[in-house]
């Protein structure tokens, strides 16, 4: 099974197209770790973990696997 | 095919039991003392720095414990930090509440005067992340 190596711009494509009004910036090269800072009006009055579980909701079982890191930091607008 | 409802699960018992009987338990690869992730400890020198007890679980002996941690807390990375038997974060969230201060609210400390626990964790690894599943 081949796996296409993760990119700082599909993460952040999927980042927008998953969160309603979701703006990314993805940062990272090697292809396996990332960093985010994900700003989004859906995170307005959610707990640090409920807006990170959103971002990681995006990407299921690939956090770990396929994009072995992913460091975040989410703000609501 | 998993079966997220009910416990036919002892592994999963036992973690579950951990954290409802910790009032601090982190969930981290290696130990306090030895982390074996920049991650793991970065967390774990932020919980010592506020000299906060806490009960640390190495999940790397066994890789089924961090499977049933994570379906648990349905959390996918590891270091986990749970306080009153509730999922705080992993490293990003914890360090960010260090910093700012609700970390040493939550736990009931006092924020120390000095430097976060940057110098620790540049001793214990660089920013290199590790982080694999497998």
């Amino acid at each position: 099974m081949a796996t296409t190596m993760a990119t700082k711009e599909e993460l952040k494509e999927r980042i927008e197209a998953g969160i309603p009004g979701a703006r990314a910036e993805v940062r990272g090269d090697d292809g396996h770790h990332f960093e985010a800072v994900v700003t989004a009006p859906a995170f307005a009055g959610l707990s640090r973990i409920a807006q990170h579980r959103l971002v990681y909701d995006v990407f299921g079982g690939e956090l770990g696997g396929r994009i072995h890191a992913l460091a975040l930091q989410t703000k609501a607008e | 095919m998993s079966d997220e409802t009910q416990t036919q699960n002892p592994l999963r018992d036992a973690i579950d039991d951990a954290i409802r009987s910790n009032e601090v338990i982190l969930f981290m690869k290696g130990t306090p003392e030895q982390p074996m992730c920049g991650f793991s400890a970065r967390t774990s020198a932020a919980l010592q720095a506020l000299e906060a007890p806490f009960a640390a679980v190495d999940i790397l002996p066994d890789p089924r414990i961090r499977q049933e941690l994570s379906a648990l807390s349905n959390w996918p990375t590891i270091p986990q930090l749970f306080v009153r038997g509730e999922l705080v974060g992993g490293c990003d969230i914890v360090m960010e509440m260090y910093e700012s201060g609700e970390l040493a609210q939550l736990l009931g400390v006092e924020q120390p005067g000095g430097e976060p626990a940057q110098a620790d964790a540049a001793q214990a690894a660089p920013l290199s992340i590790e982080n694999r599943l497998g």
